[in-house]
């Protein structure tokens, strides 16, 4: 047989290679051939779904709001001490004023405000309040700069000072062409105006990108923002020999300007700032500034278990506030009744489906099968008619004679009719696992106990019942899973008591917009079901996951 | 518990009616909800209780009024053409997908099959809410929030573990010799699959295919987030009339859907026995 092995004793397959690498290679080729198949599904998934829940966990720390808005201030609160006790000096004030000033024009002032209100109550009527009075400030030294030469009035004045020529010229291409809807080409800074005017450089480079962005306009129609007088009036203190990078008529205006600046009236920031609202002469409000000020936060975590990030460090919430770790409890509470009244209904149902002759539990498996398929929505509506004051089991009640019909029973809107009307909705999933499980228990193990002797109840306890616990097992976790989640059910018929964590979650999402926290919630209530889920992956297997019998 | 014996001493008798009778009532408290609609949609006043015409059987205490206000008003049409023009196109895409991917999950030689199929299955798993967060927050970044294609993919997505469930479990009892079989005789790969593989699975990819139009037609929680008005579908306007005034008309909208899920339920249950028979696994 020296035509089927090689030099080596290796085995040769027909092709001539060894047997070995040839199946290797045969087997590689299924893996990538069932791989290709996957993957388009695989792609597709991770791109509409995983994505998401991974946005969300990255949401539930994403802090970078406040770094973005005010970078300057927090740069010069790096320094400064919270546990001093004192208010921070001038330059914070005056980095916070260019910030704001900017963030005012822009309208993100309010959205600031808005996140720190979460931290520290007044946040956002402070913020509001504060951007308002911005330009009054700009306009102090934007009057005294025009009253020196009108030339800082104009835009284009402005534009050509600051802009690149490049860029200067193609602008202007771009305004006679006149073509709607096409963006003006992007602004780039002149050489040298960036080391000599630094601060007046780049505010003006961000006014530039937003007018771009936003209106699709160009900096030489629009009037400089008053900000920018104050940060040229810093910078040529700063700076008085800033003229010398310039040529022309640039340089001439900004030597004059520069030689006139020492006797302008400055602007007190501090001053400015405790006169727009108290709140800026508070040592608290910086505290809080600076301790949300990293990129990163627990501070949504903290609040989604009734704690939160103080200056002082990590403290539980004022009583009044706190309601999340009840939500949590009642969120546990209500599903565990679910669960148990579920277990409750569906095992004597169960046991008879699977004790009966295969046609007449066929039959019956109908009534079970039927709600299941069920559009959830039908069978909410249907308990909200039945549960209602008014409604078909109050009347019956009445008519019956056991209840006056002047108190009917308050059946909606509360725990109870979240219960009832989830116990409905989930029982099926009880039923068909603990069916499928009781089905491949031998009848003959009952008759054996009884015929040595046991009773009826003693043979169900000691034989039967521990047969059907892994049935059990299953039917709970699914049924507990799915009720942790709910949200349409409570939301319909649980009114104010009977809601779940779902509910706060929505309501964060879309009436108190603080995502941060509805993310951290749901990141929360997703370990938690996961760790469930391993749990039923355990005992049940992923791949055992029956659907409609 | 297959009838009881003639030996049965009282007690055992007793015990006997007792459990069917509670049984009974068990069977009563799954059903009856959905049944008391029913009659309630011909109801000819706006009550959402039988009125004294309707269980004297009066004719003129039933109607068709809520049916009628249904296929006349503009606000539930619209939401009927959006369920339809979205639930098909979500259900084609996790089929045609779910398909592929399950025939590839079902070879010998998967790398990471367990982590693949726990990705795969996950939209089941995770929560309705935190799914609708999700999407709400990625969705708003990229564009897609409030738009047609958004809704679409969403459902798809949540469409998907049933079709790759159903699928599976159709492919554990397909022989593979089959496809070996129809190559040796020269077939390609492609018509192997339409000729030989795909009229014996088909039972499966319907009745996932089935599963995945209920999820994105019955859905609501997701479309609520990532949909805008323009997507309102008639879950979503039945859970606005249930929550602001509820008007009889979701009763006759009720009635329908429980129409088509009978009619869906029967389907799903024909196919299933017709894929037991042709794998040989039930006499039939």
């Amino acid at each position: 047989m020296s035509d089927t092995t090689d030099a080596a004793g290796r085995i040769i397959s027909a092709d001539g290679r060894p047997l070995k690498s040839s199946l290797n290679r045969a087997l590689r080729r299924e893996k990538l051939r069932a791989l290709a198949l996957i993957a388009p599904l695989l792609i597709f998934v991770l791109i509409t779904f995983i994505a998401p829940i991974a946005d969300m966990l990255f949401r539930s720390v994403e802090n970078d709001i406040v770094s973005n808005t005010m970078p300057r201030t927090v740069a010069s609160l790096r320094d400064w001490d919270s546990t001093s006790g004192e208010v921070p000096g001038a330059g914070v004030f005056e980095s916070a004023y260019f910030d704001l000033a900017v963030a005012a024009q822009k309208k993100l002032h309010s959205q600031l405000g808005t996140r720190l209100n979460y931290e520290l109550t007044g946040m956002s009527s402070m913020f509001r309040r504060t951007g308002r009075r911005m330009d009054d400030v700009g306009e102090v030294y934007m009057d005294q700069f025009a009253a020196l030469d009108q030339a800082w009035e104009s835009p284009e004045v402005w534009a050509a000072m600051i802009g690149d020529a490049d860029w200067l010229a193609s602008e202007k291409a771009w305004a006679k062409a006149q073509n709607p809807g096409t963006p003006p080409p992007a602004f780039e800074v002149k050489e040298g105006a960036q080391a000599a005017l630094p601060l007046t450089a780049a505010l003006y480079k961000d006014f530039a990108a937003y007018l771009r962005l936003n209106d699709g306009d160009s900096p030489t129609q629009e009037e400089p923002w008053p900000v920018f007088y104050a940060a040229l009036y810093t910078d040529l203190i700063n700076r008085p020999d800033a003229a010398t990078a310039f040529s022309g008529a640039d340089a001439q205006r900004l030597q004059t300007s520069a030689a006139a600046v020492t006797n302008f009236e400055a602007v007190d920031y501090k001053a400015a700032f405790v006169k727009a609202d108290d709140g800026w002469g508070q040592v608290n409000t910086w505290a809080t500034i600076k301790a949300f000020s990293p990129k990163y936060t627990p501070g949504y975590f903290l609040n989604a278990v009734d704690m939160q990030k103080t200056p002082q460090g990590i403290s539980a919430q004022p009583e009044s506030q706190q309601i999340y770790i009840l939500l949590f409890k009642r969120t546990l509470f209500l599903s565990l009744t679910i669960m148990f009244s579920c277990i409750a209904l569906g095992y004597p149902v169960a046991w008879l489906l699977a004790n009966l002759p295969a046609r007449s539990a066929n039959l019956l498996l109908i009534l079970v099968l039927l709600p299941f398929w069920t559009s959830l929505l039908v069978r909410t509506s249907a308990w909200k008619v039945l549960l209602q004051q008014q409604g078909v089991i109050n009347d019956t009640l009445v008519w019956i004679g056991l209840v006056n019909d002047t108190d009917r029973l308050v059946l909606i809107n509360n725990q109870f009719g979240t219960i009832v009307a989830m116990t409905h909705i989930l029982l099926p999933f009880m039923i068909l696992p603990l069916y499928s499980v009781m089905k491949t228990i031998p009848p003959s193990y009952l008759r054996a106990a009884k015929s040595l002797g046991a009773t009826n109840w003693t043979a169900f306890w000691r034989v039967y019942f521990p047969q059907s616990v892994p049935g059990i097992g299953a039917g709970s976790i699914l049924v507990f899973i799915l009720s942790i989640g709910y949200y349409i059910t409570p939301e319909l018929v649980g009114g104010t008591t009977g809601t779940f964590i779902s509910n706060r979650i929505a309501y964060h999402i879309s009436s108190s917009l603080n995502w941060g926290l509805a993310a951290a919630l749901g990141t929360i209530l997703l370990v938690v079901v996961l760790a469930l889920y391993w749990a039923y992956d355990r005992i049940v297997g992923i791949d055992n996951v029956k659907l409609g019998g | 518990m297959s009838g009881l014996p003639p030996y049965a001493s009282t007690g055992q008798r007793i015990w006997y009616y007792a459990f069917r009778v509670i049984c009974g009532l068990i069977f009563f408290f799954l059903i009856a909800p959905i049944l008391t609609i029913i009659p309630l949609s011909f109801n000819a006043e706006d009550f959402f209780t039988f009125t004294p015409g309707m269980l004297a059987f009066e004719a003129d205490a039933y109607s068709l009024k809520h049916y009628q206000d249904f296929l006349t008003s503009p606000d539930w049409q619209a939401a009927l053409r959006n369920s339809l023009s979205i639930a098909p196109v979500a259900t084609l895409l996790s089929v045609s997908f779910g398909t592929l991917a399950a025939i590839g999950l079902s070879q010998d030689h998967v790398p990471f099959r367990r982590a693949i199929m726990a990705i795969l299955i996950s939209p089941m798993i995770v929560p309705l809410i935190i799914s609708a967060a999700g999407m709400y927050f990625f969705y708003s970044r990229i564009g897609l929030q409030g738009t047609y294609v958004g809704v679409v993919l969403a459902h798809a997505a949540l469409g998907i573990p049933f079709v790759i469930i159903t699928v599976t479990a159709t492919l554990v009892g397909f022989d593979r010799s089959l496809t070996r079989a129809s190559a040796s005789m020269g077939a390609n790969p492609v018509t192997t699959f339409f000729k030989v593989q795909m009229p014996l699975i088909l039972p499966g990819v319907i009745s996932g295919g089935l599963f995945a139009f209920i999820t994105s037609f019955d859905e609501v929680v997701v479309v609520l987030f990532v949909g805008s008005a323009a997507q309102k579908t008639l879950p979503w306007q039945m859970f606005i009339g249930l929550r602001e005034q509820i008007s009889p008309t979701i009763l006759a909208v009720a009635t329908i859907l429980v129409a088509i899920s009978v009619v869906l339920l029967t389907v799903v249950e024909l196919l299933r026995r017709r894929s037991e028979r042709l794998r040989g696994m039930s006499p039939g």
